[in-house]
Formats: structure tokens, sequence, C-alpha cells
């Protein structure tokens, strides 16, 4: 399925541009799918028909030819819309709970396991089986065995 | 019942966070451009298309600058507003007609009311972009140095305005 939307978009982008160079084309929607489209804030830049979408492609399409670099396109965008418009959030002080957060949610996983598995190989061991009981379980295995 | 007091206290936890999760509205992207200088544009004048405005021309002023269009529902709801305040000369408003036909535009102020002291005609929305306008109606307040102070991102209402926006362009004026 993505697949399929995806040599649509490529074939899309390549008809309304007359057939652009291939390379320039991977690199506008590798660029497009990073970026979010503002209005329907679950899709990318290169998924959403939002009109501001198609303004938004149109300036990265320009400053690609402009020769402006992934970066420079990438700023353009987060000076006027925010991190919000990445997908992917920068790492920096406001988003450290967002990038450690898991990891430090693992770790306290693992280190509850690791205490919860000690604390039950330093259990005292169950006591052995009382005199009464071993003559209890002797009887039942016994009979067990006589009635095959 | 004490093996059961830690995953409650992590519930709980949960449930505090998707709570508050629940209150953040995503339509509410924080404006980089508070704090920075207004982005600079020339842009022809709805009603005098051979006359230019930049917002320059505002300079020692603190005055709002309006995205709307005619093709939106939203305008309509915050225009009552805007033109109580336009009568109150308390702060220029000005438009920027975003993405718009200029008949459109004209005929939509005539049958309305025109609050602005000025609207300047964005027709391709590229003024739009360089000011992160996403949602039409927004509305910008900029001060004496050009510097953005506040973002309205969808109507503004009264509380907003009375409540945030005059009471920031009051003190500003200062």
């Amino acid at each position: 399925m993505k697949r399929l939307v995806f040599i649509f978009l490529v074939l899309h982008f390549s008809i309304i541009s007359g057939q652009e160079n291939p390379e320039t084309e991977q690199r506008i929607l590798r660029l497009s799918e990073k970026l979010r489209c503002l209005v329907c804030q679950n899709q990318s830049l290169a998924d959403s028909p939002a009109e501001l979408a198609v303004d938004l492609r149109r300036q990265v399409r320009e400053q690609v030819k402009a020769g402006r670099s992934d970066e420079q396109i990438v700023d353009y965008m987060v000076q006027r819309y925010g991190d919000f418009v990445l997908y992917e959030p920068p790492f920096k002080a406001s988003t450290i709970l967002l990038w450690l957060g898991p990891f430090v949610l693992l770790a306290a996983a693992a280190a509850a396991l690791v205490a919860i598995v000690r604390r039950r190989r330093n259990a005292p061991e169950e006591p052995a089986l009382g005199r009464e009981e071993q003559r209890l379980v002797d009887r039942v295995l016994e009979r067990d065995g006589n009635a095959k | 019942m004490k093996r059961f007091l830690w995953p409650l206290a992590i519930f709980f936890l949960l449930v505090g966070f998707l709570a508050a999760g629940l209150k953040l509205d995503p339509r509410e992207v924080p404006s980089p451009l508070v704090g920075k200088p207004a982005p600079a544009f020339e842009l022809p004048v709805l009603h005098q298309p051979d006359k230019r405005f930049m917002p320059g021309d505002m300079r020692g002023r603190v005055w709002l600058l309006n995205v709307w269009a005619s093709w939106c529902a939203s305008c309509r709801d915050e225009h009552p507003l805007l033109l109580e305040l336009s009568k109150r000369r308390e702060l220029p408003v000005l438009g920027l007609n975003y993405k718009d036909k200029g008949e459109d535009a004209t005929a939509w102020l005539e049958r309305f009311g025109d609050p602005y002291q000025l609207s300047v005609v964005d027709a391709d929305g590229r003024i739009g972009i360089d000011y992160g306008v996403y949602g039409v109606p927004e509305t910008y307040l900029i001060d004496a140095d050009g510097v953005i102070r506040y973002k309205q991102i969808g109507p503004l209402t009264t509380e907003i305005l009375e409540g945030k926006l005059l009471p920031l362009a009051r003190s500003l004026k200062k």
C-alpha cells in the first residue's frame, strides 16, 4: 500500500512538474515526508491534499531548485512553523524527556526485574514435607502405582 | 494488599498524564515568531492596488495584523469584534487578505463592514507562509519596534481580546 502511494506520488509530482529529474523528485518527496502538514496534522506534506500543503510543497520545490540544502529548507520551515512542523522532534532541553524517557522506563523496568528475581532466589526454600505429609504422598503414589 | 500499591500508583500517574494530554490542543502550535521581528513584505493595498504597504510603515505604533479571507467561515465569527475594536480607535487593525480574489474580498467587506485601516493582498499566500499562517483567521500583535508580541490562531473572542490582547497592547504602548 505504502509503495503504491509512493509510486502514485512520484507519478503525480512528475506529471505536475513536467518530468523533472528523478533525483530531485526523490529529494523533494523525502523532504515533504519529513514535514508535517499543519492543516491536517496527522499527514505529512507529501500526503496532504490541503491547500497549504500544496503551497508548502511548492516552496520546497522552489528551494530545492534554487540549490538550497535539505538543512536550509527544513530550517526555513522551522523558523515559520516551529519544531512542530517536523515529524521527528529535535533533541534539545525541552524534548529530553521525550527522547530519553523510554530508555529511562526501560532501565527502571530492567532494574525492577533484576530486583524481583534476586529476591525470589534469596527467599528461604520451601520447607521440606513434614513426616505426616510425606507418608500421605507415599501412600497416594503407591496406590496410584498399584492401580496400573 | 501492599503488592497492588505500585501498580496502582503507576496507574494513577498514567491517568494524570493522559488527563493532562486531553486538555492540550494540538491545533495550538506555539509560534516561533512571537518575540521576533515581523517578517517584511511589500504588498499592494486592496482598495488602492497601485499603492503598496510595508510593515515598516507602522513603525512607532502598536498594531494588529489580522489575516482574513472571504472564503473563511470563522473570519465571519470574529468580524463583529474587529468592527467594534476599530470603532474604538484604540488599536489600528490592518488586514492581510490571504489567498483571496480581489473582487470577492471587496464584496465581503462591503457586505459585512470593513474594520481595517487597510488590507494588503497576499494572493498566492507567500507572505502567509512567512508569517507561519496555517489556519485563517490569525491575528498578530506587533509592537512599535515591529516585533510580534502575540499571535492568535483562529478567531478572536471577547475573552482573548479583553483578557490578553488589549492589556498587552496597552502595556506595550507605555
